[in-house]
């Protein structure tokens, strides 16, 4: 118990610091003579942020380039990193899954979204059942890691499976599989993980864009005789497309970064690795640090187009609306 | 209205945001269209969706020896709750321990501070960048915003050095072992997320309240505090919450400036570790898990709307 005061002085200590720099900062800008006063209130209200963004964050970001260019010592060795990555086959496996990962979570998890946002525009109950679907996205990837783990458990055939997948497969007349440790096919158990939390995302945004559909329109084609699958076709999906193309993208830069659900699962093991967990591992626990860099590198340069197109999207979104 | 990820725009926009938001003639027109299968389907995709969750907690209360025997959709033949589970994760004594309580307090001890400093620091940015007149305003402004694109990945290895390397003399002013490498790190990699956010909605606020100040003789950390913050309170409840969940849900940053060890190390770490190292203590990992868990559920099942709201407009970070 007196671990848990000690952690709470911390926090009120730390606080208070804050607070002490924050109230320096509000009593030099108000005192400041006043012909200054404007200039001081610019530079003391922004200096906080722009002075951690510089360490923190563009410093760091410059320095990584460097690293991805140099050796485990750090003497500069060319594309030796790069070389590493792209021959390599443990590597190029990591660069294969990572293609998995980006073509199937975003396909997925906004093809079910948008199919239950539909079923459930037509259903009873919709609020309970939007929250059942949005629910994993408060669940941290550790939880749900552990919540798929449980999933996924083996037990050899002479036992009893305590893994519900597995039971399954045995109630089909089945054997109990391996299902984290089989590869290739275990990356496939991650990804539905990864979809398992998406999808609930998706499937919010894309619900109030299909509300958003004036309600005329689709009276009109149904006057019209339009099937069920008429209607989705020419009117929903044309009717969302902005959405839809924000919802992918958003996914698809998430799912870019994945790492969590990796790291939990299979730590990277047995042919599973992607590279946000293998830039962890090759820096952080094999002492590698250029090839560390070098993949973070990879990473950004593969987010950054979709985050430019995605921002556009948002940009033209709010331009119509 | 349109399926924007709804950044918290003007403040009367933002609470007319609830996507539940329908007329009359759209509920008749959907009660006509309502259809059995649509209703099947989507209960079927529910159930699929809940059960994973649901067969953990259910696991979390059996006894160990039944999570080991069976499996735990055969609860209803062994009707046997126990809360043990939760006592013995919880508890910090003896040596095989897994003391989750005090993994739990850094957890709350580490996000508490890591979601309000970042947004008084980025609420006083946003203003200026809202309210200010300087040259370069625009172009810093638009620089801030694309940093978003910088993964923190690319963050991690040089910032983990400079925290170590700071020092006045022998002194390590912010030492590996305790809570400050996160605080820091955390309040840097929300900033430009935070600050874009918080401008939108402070840069809508009626210029005259703001004139009308000004000419009472309001300074402006007067005008800061008393009027620009608490008329902006729906933006930065929202970028809040979703701050508080990232943080407490994030296992890389802490992975890489905690240290790991209880004194430190938040819940989702040590989840993490445990599901590595006693991956077959289901009785354990279960509990560990709802532990971990019932925070940020809280925060989705009591402020769901401000939950979506900061969920969609944060889709971009990390």
């Amino acid at each position: 118990m007196e671990d848990v005061g000690d952690k709470l002085v911390q926090v009120v200590i730390a606080l208070a610091i804050f607070a002490a720099i924050i109230a320096l900062i509000m009593l030099l800008v108000d005192r400041a003579p006043k012909t200054f006063r404007d200039k001081a209130t610019i530079i003391g209200f922004l200096a906080p942020a722009v002075v951690l963004l510089a360490i923190g964050l563009i410093w760091p970001a410059i320095q990584t380039t460097y690293l991805a260019f140099t050796d485990r010592n750090g003497a500069p060795n060319g594309v030796d990193n790069f070389v590493w990555m792209f021959t390599q086959p443990e590597a190029l496996v990591t660069l294969r899954n990572t293609l998995l990962w980006v073509v199937l979570v975003p396909l997925m998890s906004t093809g079910i979204g948008l199919a239950y946002a539909v079923f459930i525009d037509r259903a009873r109950g919709e609020k309970a059942l939007k929250a059942l679907v949005f629910m994993p996205m408060a669940i941290s990837m550790v939880g749900a890691g552990v919540i798929w783990k449980f999933m996924y458990t083996y037990r050899g055939a002479e036992r009893e499976q305590i893994g519900l997948l597995n039971q399954i497969l045995v109630w089909l007349g089945g054997e109990s599989k391996q299902f984290l440790l089989d590869a290739p096919e275990n990356t496939f158990f991650l990804i539905a993980v990864m979809v398992w939390i998406q999808t609930g995302f998706a499937m919010v945004i894309l619900s109030a864009a299909i509300k958003g559909i004036p309600t005329e329109i689709v009276e009109a084609a149904r006057l019209d005789g339009a099937s069920a699958w008429q209607q989705f076709f020419s009117i929903t999906i044309p009717s969302i497309r902005g959405a839809l193309i924000v919802v992918v993208t958003t996914i698809t830069i998430g799912t870019l970064k994945v790492f969590d659900i990796v790291r939990t699962m299979t730590a990277g093991n047995f042919e599973t690795s992607v590279v946000a967990n293998e830039m962890y591992t090759q820096a952080f626990r094999a002492g590698e640090p250029g090839r560390g860099a070098a993949l973070a590198l990879v990473l950004f340069l593969m987010v950054l187009p979709i985050v430019l197109y995605n921002a556009r999207q948002l940009k033209k979104q709010r331009e119509i609306r | 209205m349109s399926a924007t990820p709804a950044i918290p725009a003007a403040p009367e926009a933002a609470v007319a945001q609830a996507p539940e938001a329908q007329v009359p003639i759209a509920r008749r027109v959907k009660k006509r269209l309502t259809s059995r299968g649509a209703t099947a389907a989507a209960i079927i995709i529910a159930v699929i969706w809940t059960v994973p969750t649901f067969g953990l907690f259910i696991s979390s209360l059996r006894p160990e020896d039944n999570i080991q025997a069976n499996g735990w959709w055969n609860i209803l033949g062994d009707l046997e709750f126990t809360t043990k589970n939760y006592t013995d994760v919880l508890a910090s004594a003896g040596g095989s321990a897994s003391n989750l309580g005090q993994y739990f307090i850094n957890s709350l001890a580490i996000v508490i501070p890591a979601t309000i400093i970042p947004l008084v620091i980025a609420s006083m940015a946003a203003y200026v960048f809202a309210w200010g007149r300087f040259r370069g305003k625009d172009t810093l402004f638009i620089f801030i915003f694309a940093l978003q694109i910088v993964p923190l990945q690319m963050a991690l290895i040089p910032l983990l050095s400079l925290f170590i390397n700071l020092k006045i003399g022998e002194f390590q002013l912010l030492p590996s072992g305790t809570y400050a490498q996160l605080w820091i790190a955390h309040s840097i990699f929300a900033l430009p997320l935070a600050i874009f956010l918080l401008h939108n909605f402070i840069s809508e606020i009626p210029g005259e309240v703001i004139e009308a100040a000004r000419v009472d003789g309001a300074g402006h950390a007067t005008i800061f505090w008393r009027i620009v913050l608490p008329l902006s309170m729906p933006a930065i409840a929202a970028f809040g919450i979703f701050q508080f969940l990232w943080v407490w849900n994030d296992l890389l940053v802490a992975l890489v400036f905690s240290g790991g060890t209880a004194d430190v190390a938040p819940i989702t770490q040590r989840l993490a570790e445990l599901t590595g190292t006693r991956g077959d203590e289901w009785h354990r990992l279960t509990a560990g898990a709802f532990v971990s868990m019932i925070v940020p559920l809280a925060v989705f099942f009591g402020l769901q709307r401000y939950f979506v709201r900061g969920l969609m407009a944060g889709g971009l970070k990390g």
